[in-house]
This record gives C-alpha cells, structure tokens and sequence, in this order.
C-alpha cells in the first residue's frame, strides 16, 4: 500500500498548485452564494423580483385598440391617447381582483393631479360598475376589454397593472404591481418628472 | 404530548447535536478513546429527542389541535387521518422538521451500523453529521418554529389544499427527503477522510453502501413525484423541469456519479479527490436545492411558504456546510495521493466516461435551472429556460451515456480492448438493430426512436453482462446456478439498475406518441381514441368526507369488447372552496387509459361534459424502471459485501489486494 | 415588513386562485382548430410559449385564463397561415423573451446554450491531462529516495 502523506520530498509548489485548482469549486460556491444572498437582499429591499415579467412595450407608442363604454365612463381608443397633450395613466383593473380593489384608493388621491384612463379587463361590465359605485370612481375615462385581447396587446399578464403615456401616445414607464406600494408610487414621480408633469 | 413538549425535546436535540459536533471530533483529535466513545450515544439520544419532537406536532394535528398555528393554517376537523398524519410535513415548518429527523435517523444509523469503523473515522462522521443536523435544529427553532402558538384557537383550521390530499403526496416528501439527505452520510465520510487526510479502499467501501442507499430513495422519491403529478394535474404530464424537479434530479445525477466513481475508489484506489468532492458537491446540491426552492429566487409552481427573511437564515447556513466543506477540500485535497494507474480503455475508463457524462448533464440543468435569476441579477432581463431547452440540452448528452452503459460492465479492470467485448455483445446488437427497425415503424420523430432503440441496448447489454458471468448458453444450467450463488449480488444489483434505466428510457420514448382528445359530450355518446371507443355512460353525484364529487361513468370498448369502466370524478372541497380533478386510469402494462371529467355545459336537464382522454403507451414503464433502478440498489446493499459494518480497515484493503 | 406581508398575501390569493384551473388545462374543446394539422402545430408553438401568470408551465399545459386567451390567439394566427416563427415574435414583441420557455441564443445566453459543450469538452480535457500526466510514469525519485536506495543496494 502506499502511503497517504505527503512526502517531505514532494515539490511544494505543485500542493500550492493543487491547492489553487482545487480551490476552484469553493470559489464557484462562494460566488454563487454572495450572488444569492444579493438576489435575497434585493428581493426584502424590494429592488429585486425574480418572478417580474418585463414588459418590453415601455419606450413603444401604445398599440392600436378601440375600447367600448365601460358605465360610468366613456370607453376610448389608441388614437385619443395619442391626441393627449399631458401624461395620463392607463390601468388595467377587474372587479373580481383582490389587489386592484386594494389599490382603488391610491387611484383615487393619484388623480387629483394625473388623470387616470381605466380599463376593466374581463370583466361583467355591470360588476365594474358596481365596484366603481362601491370603491369610488378614479377614472376619467373608461372602456371595457371584455375579452382581454386588448391587453394582450399591452402586454399585460395580470391586473393591476399601469402604463404612464407620456404626450403623443408613448409608453414610458409600466408597473405590474398596485399603486398602493409607495416603491411604486416613487417611481412613478419620477417618470412623471421626466416627461415634465407635476 | 403538548406542543411546548414538543420544541423543548427540539431544542434538546439541538443539545444533543450540538455536543455530538464538538466532543467525538475533538476527542478523535485527541486521540481520547473515551470522548470518541460518547459519539454514538449522542446520536441515538439526538434522534430520540427528534422522534420526540416529531410524534408532539404528529399528535397535535391528530388530536385537532389548532392554537397551533402550523396546524391551524394546514389541517381542519373533517380531513381523513392519514392526511392529518402527512399534512404534518406538507407545510415549510413540518417538512424541515422532518427533514432534521430524517438527518438524525442518519446519524443514529451510522451509530448503529457503523461499529466496524475505526473509531476515529467513525466519531469524525457522526460528529460531522451532527454539526450539519445543530444547523438545521437550529433554522426550526429560530425561523420556522413548527410549534409556534396562537391565542385563541380558533374552532377549526384552514384546511390543507385538495392537490395536497392525495396518497401519493402522503409518502414522497419523506422518501425524498430520506434521499436527499442520506447523502449526508457520504457527505460525512468525504469531510472525515479529509480531516484524516486519507483515503482508501476501505474508504470507498464504507461509503458506497450509503450513496446506494440514499440514491436507491431518491430515485423513488423522484418517480413518486413524477407518477403523482401524472395522475393528479390530470393532463397525462409526469415532468416539467420545473425548479423543484430540478432541485431532485440534479442530486441524483452527481449521486450517480458518486455511486461510480466510490467502485472505482474501493477496486482500484484511484479517483479518490474526484469522489469526495462528489460526495461534498451531491450533499452541497441537496441542501441548496431544498432550501433554495423555498426561499422565493426560483421561479416553481410549486407552493411553498416563501419568505426571503428564511432565505437569509438558509443561506447563512449554507455558507458554513457548503463553504467550510469545499474550503477543507481545497485545503486537504491536494495531499491526497494519486492511486492505481489504468489505461483509458478500461472498466475504470468507462467509469470516468460515465462520471464526465452525467455530470456534463448534470451542469446543464444546473445551469439551465440557476440562469433565470442571475440573468436577472446581471442584466436586468427577465428570462424564461423551460422544457424545450431541457430537451434539447440534455438529450444528446443522453445519448453517449446510454451507447456506453452497454460497454462499461464489460470491460475488464486496469486495461481493456474494447473487440473481445464487443464481440460478445452481438446478440444485443442484432436485438437493438431489430428494436430500430420496429421503432422506425411504430414511432414518429428521430429522439423517441434513438433514444427506444439504446433503451433495447441498454437492456440487452446487460442482460448479456448477467449471462456472461452466470456462463449461460457456455456451462450447463447446474453450474450456471452454481455461479449464480457465488456471484456477488452488487454484480445483480448494477445490471438490475441498468436494465432499469433502460425500461425507464423506453417508457419516456414511447410515452412521447400518446394521444389524447378532448370533448364535449351528451351522456350516451361516444368517442374514438387510439382504436377503443369512450362512451360516457352516466353521470352522478358521490358526496365524500371533506368534499362532494361529480362522478363519471366511461365505458371503454376495443373491437366491441368492454375493456373496462373508469369513473373519474371532479371534487369541490367544502373548506377551500376548491376543485380537483380525480383523474382514472386503466392499465393494461403497455399502454394507460386515461380519463378526466371537467366542466359541466348547457341546461341541467340535458347537460354536456368536457372529457379529456388519454392514450399513453409505455406510461407505466417510465416508473417501473425506476422501482427496478431503487430494486437493484436494495439488491446490491444486500450484498454481504457491501453491508454497512464493513471489515476493518486493514483487513478490507488486503481483500482489495487480492482481487 | 408590511409590505412585505401584503405580497405574500397577495401571493397566497395569487396561488388559491389560481389553483381550481391548475387541475386542468384545456377544458373547452371548442378551442381546438379544426384542421389536425394546424392544431398539431398550435400545439407545438404553444409548448414553446410560457404561461405566465403560473410561472412554470407552457400555456398549453396551464388552465389560467389568460393562458387560454394566448392559446386561441395562437390558434387565430394558426388559421391565418402564419409561420411558427410569426407567432412567437408576435408574442415576444408583447410580452418580452420571457414568454418564451427556450431562450433565443445571444450573447447573454450564450453560457447557457453552450453549457453542454463546454461541461463536456472540460471534463474531456481534465480527464486527458490526467491520463497523460500519468502515463508519464512515476514521478522520478527524490534524492531522500535515492540515498535510501542506495543504502538498501549498498547493504546487499
């Protein structure tokens, strides 16, 4: 059999080599593992969200559509938006969504000074009428996505979610999470700022 | 059997544990023959105080008792007791209790099993085993406290979700759990030999039996999984490469490759740094896989608790297992000394074949598992790496794999030639030529057809390995049945699991032609499937412990025949206000026939029903192949060679020498 | 913490929701293309896609509503004749590469598409170099060695 140990004879420099190349895998570890603990850190901070879907439509002019009424309010079309000449929020809402109920009131201290163009999706259009009549009404306009094929278009994958629309009809910021996160909240302002709203 | 009971033998097996990872290890140190005496002891106690802890929360979720609040969030009066007994660990805070038990049932084995150690060796393993269960004691009592109380209890709990309550799901969290962590033991083994700085025969004979074992539960574990999401999503689906899959099949893969490379250890003393960091790495893979699931990084449809303040508890914990176990690697490793030479045709050849082989494949699901988040992290995009990419990046690594299974046990040790070998496996080449002709036939698509085809060849080769060494067709039967007692059973054991990776890979390959059908129909009306012919019969209301049941009636007919009657049923569960599908299926061994009823339609005096039928050939091959793998795992840990309490040392690399 | 707690409920409801349609999948065959051929190949594109409100599966798999408005819609674009490659880039330019379950080969995927080659071309090279530093025979003797050799022939 032979020996385990290593012979005071053996070259050095070849166990610090060893050594090195073997360190390899604790390396790999260590990276993955200050990587994790980023994606952990971020994701208590708020800043990180694995499970976001990115929408590529911001930085894009909204897409074609033409909604119809959704009581109380008038439906509208991609045109419209476009003929804006000040930012508006476009949110995508349902009566039977539990966080769009959730956020109906910060909707409602929002447009005081950012009108907000809602859009019911998949909804009965008598029970979004009933919720707006029930939670309050933060829409200046309406229109009902009964299908849900116009969100599509949006890229929406879930409600709530929020589209400012800068002057002109361009997309250019988007949340898929409530209105009712003041993170959210913040980074609307600063879009708004951008675009030279209040 | 209070709940405050409860976490008090917890915490004292935290004591126990905590004292089992510090006296043995620093009495081996020492050489103090008394303290590494105590090692055992410590682990048994440990696992009493565990069981202890396990049989309070099992008694209070019998006994309904809902000021506790994990019970309350998953258990309610009217769901049947075995549900009670498994909703135990069918939550976060259960199933790492049971995950602890299950590592202090390790610890107590190795106690048990392990009295032919050297004593030093021996208290190191359990000393390290205990150091790992202290860390997890230690996450159950700080952030995932099972027994966590509320004020006041209410009358009846929330209920368990209808998916969960199913027998199936009952026994695959723990005989998974049972694999991941049986790692632990190798995982042991490795940091031990590295402490000692030694590794030998003996060495990799000690640790095989163990990396069997708890690869023989995994790979049970991961069918049970797979078989309940077959017959319980109800869309004939059985793998979906989701992260939590993932998470058990990447284990499984470098657990093979562990299983291997430890032969080639304990034959031949060579691949010795490769196999503990295997060891290290199979047991690193566990533990990150189960907790990084749970800790909310990985996309799963799986859904867990998922709380990142936890995340940061694990991956603290993490840090010091995984990091402090390859730190010692790199440190001790590279005074390890290199082993018996071997040309690269060789049975060891084949072995290090085998190992690049599954580990390449076992870094691409890795890969493909971990890319989401950290293309995320990096670059702020948000992508998506599912079945279609798993597929074709796993496949083609597949493929070499099985063509060199057929190989491998052929070749002799130390130097081969690969001629001799292949000419004995002409008969399961012309079988394999006759399997790809059939396949051209009778399958559509070229993956299904090549991979059905090795499948033959893998299972022909072995089975011509067996008979080569039983001397079938050369000696007569007698002495073949003489040989076949004296053949180690670990040579049955290695041909049984390859035969069943071969029945496993054909069920995949054939099950990829099924059929199905989905429609609308009036009672009385029939369908045609695959050549049989679905006739719904009737339709009626069965009410059931926690939920009421739309039952059908199918009728399944081939050439006029009555084939059989399969009711599958829809449930609306009372608590949750929930339904499930209860899918029936009809096997005959080749083929399932399989059915779901889903929504009812029109007036309820002539209604119609959605149906979903299935036709899935080979389905029930896919987890036959991989009860014959775990079989022949049992098989070979039946071995009087490979049992647990190993010869010494000494004794056991003279046994080496001599072969 | 607050907030925190919210998402997670939000994700519960997320979850109790979603999961009576988690059960099935197609539910309704009127979604289904009457050509087999067409429906064949909806099928194939639409294991490509992501559901994406129910994370891990192909809106072919999933039963959330909103998997089944991209099933016909792929369905639509199916009937109208359009290649496999038109439907995902209509789908891409909506909701980003996200949707699709194998991601498209670029720089930034590059590691993960190449993983296969590179995992075994490594293990390959590393399995190489150690055959050939072995085949170099034993390492010659040190001079402690020497000397002890030749005491031992020196002794006879």
């Amino acid at each position: 059999m032979n020996s385990e140990e290593v012979s005071p004879g053996d070259d050095r420099k070849s166990v610090t080599r060893r050594r090195l190349l073997l360190g390899v895998p604790m390396v790999g570890a260590g990276v993955c593992g200050v990587a994790f603990w980023k994606m952990l850190s971020g994701m208590q901070a708020g800043s990180f969200n694995p499970h976001d879907i990115n929408a590529p439509v911001t930085g894009r002019p909204v897409p074609d559509f033409t909604l119809p009424d959704q009581p109380p309010g008038t439906g509208f079309a991609a045109a419209d938006l476009k003929a804006l000449t000040a930012p508006v929020l476009v949110n995508f809402f349902a009566s039977w969504c539990i966080p769009c109920i959730a956020e109906m009131e910060a909707l409602l201290a929002l447009q005081k000074h950012l009108p907000i163009w809602g859009i019911a999706y998949k909804d009965k259009i008598e029970n979004a009428t009933g919720l707006l009549k029930h939670a309050g009404n933060p829409y200046s306009r309406i229109g009902s996505d009964r299908n849900g094929r116009v969100a599509i278009d949006w890229g929406v994958s879930g409600v709530p979610e929020s589209f400012l629309i800068a002057p002109g009809g361009l997309i250019v910021w988007h949340s898929a999470a409530g209105l009712d996160n003041s993170e959210v909240r913040d980074g609307l302002n600063a879009a708004l700022k951008a675009v030279g709203g209040r | 059997m209070s709940p405050e009971l409860g976490r008090f033998a917890l915490a004292l097996a935290c004591v126990f544990a905590l004292a089992q990872a510090i006296l043995p290890i620093w009495g081996a140190r020492r050489r103090d023959r008394r303290l590494m005496a105590i090692a055992p002891g410590l682990a048994i106690g440990q696992l009493i105080a565990l069981l202890a802890s396990f049989l309070c929360l099992v008694n209070a979720a019998v006994t309904n008792d809902f000021s506790v609040s994990n019970i309350l969030e998953n258990s309610s009066v009217t769901k049947p007791l075995l549900y009670k007994i498994s909703g135990v660990w069918g939550n976060h805070e259960g199933s790492v209790l049971l995950w602890t038990l299950i590592l202090g049932l390790c610890g107590a084995a190795v106690a048990a099993f392990g009295r032919n150690l050297p004593s030093a060796l021996r208290a190191r393993v359990i000393g390290v085993l205990g150091g790992v269960a202290a860390g997890f004691e230690l996450f159950c009592l700080i952030t995932s406290d099972p027994f966590d109380r509320v004020w006041p209890a209410p009358l009846d709990g929330q209920g368990m979700n209808p998916l969960l309550q199913d027998p199936g799901l009952a026994f695959h969290p723990p005989i998974l759990y049972t694999g991941y962590v049986g790692f632990a033991v190798p995982f042991a083994f490795a940091i031990a030999a590295l402490m000692e700085g030694r590794v030998d025969a003996a060495w990799g004979r000690w640790v095989r039996p163990w990396a069997v074992a708890a690869w023989a539960f995994l790979t049970c574990g991961i069918a049970l999984g797979s078989w309940w999401s077959y017959y319980v999503l109800g869309w004939g689906g059985y793998w979906f490469w989701d992260p939590v899959e993932n998470a058990s099949l990447i284990p499984w893969l470098s657990g093979t490759a562990l299983m291997h490379s430890a032969i080639v250890v304990e034959k031949r003393e060579a691949l010795k740094i490769w196999t503990v960091l295997l060891a290290i790495g199979t047991f690193s893979f566990s533990l990150s896989g189960t907790f990084l699931v749970r800790s909310g990084i990985l996309n799963s449809v799986h859904a867990f608790a998922q709380d990142p303040a936890r995340g940061i508890f694990i991956l603290a914990l993490l840090g010091v297992v995984i990091g402090g176990s390859l730190a010692l690697f790199a440190w001790r490793a590279p005074s390890l000394t290199t082993g018996g030479l071997f040309a690269p045709v060789s049975r060891e050849g084949s072995l290090v074949l085998n190992n690049i082989l599954l580990c390449s494949i076992c870094a691409v699901v890795l890969t493909g598992t971990m890319y989401p988040p950290f293309m995320s992290l990096l670059f702020g995009k948000t992508i998506s790496v599912g079945k279609p990419f798993f597929d074709a990046a796993t496949i083609p690594l597949a493929i070499p794999l099985f063509i060199f299974m057929g190989f491998g046990p052929m070749l002799p040790w130390k130097r081969a030639q690969l001629w001799p070998v292949m000419k004995r496996l002409w008969v399961a080449a012309l079988a394999t030529l006759a399997a790809f002709a059939v396949t051209m036939i009778g399958l559509s698509g070229l993956l299904p057809i090549l991979c059905a085809t090795l499948a033959v060849w893998v299972i022909t080769s072995s089975l011509t390995d067996l008979a080569g060494r039983l001397g079938l067709f050369r000696v007569s039967l007698g002495q073949s049945f003489q040989r076949a007692k004296s053949l180690p059973r670990s040579a049955f054991g290695a041909g049984l699991a390859h035969i069943g990776v071969g029945v496993s890979v054909l069920g995949l390959a054939v099950m990829s032609q099924a059929q199905h059908k989905i429609v609308e129909v009036h009672v009385g009306q029939s369908e045609q499937l695959a050549g049989y012919e679905w006739t719904l019969t009737g339709v009626r209301n069965v009410p059931g412990p926690n939920y009421t049941a739309m039952e059908a009636t199918i009728e399944i007919r081939h050439d006029g025949h009555l084939v059989t009657v399969m009711h599958p049923s829809k449930r609306s569960f009372n608590t949750q206000n929930q339904t499930t599908t209860e899918v029936s299926i009809h096997t005959n061994g080749l083929a399932d026939l399989y059915g779901v009823i889903g929504d009812k339609h029109g007036p309820d005096d002539n209604p119609t029903y959605v149906l979903r039928l299935h036709y899935n050939p080979l389905a029930p091959w896919m987890w036959f192949g991989a009860l014959i793998m775990a079989m022949g795992g049992a098989l070979s840990l039946s071995d009087r060679r490979m049992r647990v309490g190993a010869p010494r040392r000494a004794v056991a690399s003279d046994v080496v020498a001599a072969e | 913490m607050n907030r925190l707690l919210r998402t997670g409920l939000a994700g519960a409801m997320v979850v109790l929701l979603s999961a009576p349609v988690v059960a099935l999948a197609v539910d309704d065959p009127s979604e289904m293309l009457s050509d087999p051929k067409q429906e064949s190949r909806a099928e194939a594109i639409g294991a490509q896609l992501r559901c994406l409100v129910c994370q891990n599966e192909s809106i072919e798999d999933s039963g959330a509503t909103l998997a089944r408005d991209l099933r016909t819609v792929v369905r639509e674009h199916v009937a109208k004749g359009e290649s496999n490659q038109q439907v995902i880039d209509w789908m891409v330019a909506r909701y980003g590469n996200f949707i699709r379950l194998s991601p498209p080969v670029t720089v930034a995927t590059l590691l993960l598409w190449g993983m296969p080659v590179l995992a075994l071309i490594m293990g390959l090279v590393a399995a190489a170099l150690a055959f050939r530093r072995r085949r170099s025979g034993p390492a010659p003797l040190s001079e402690a060695e020497q000397t002890r050799l030749k005491e031992l022939s020196d002794g006879h």
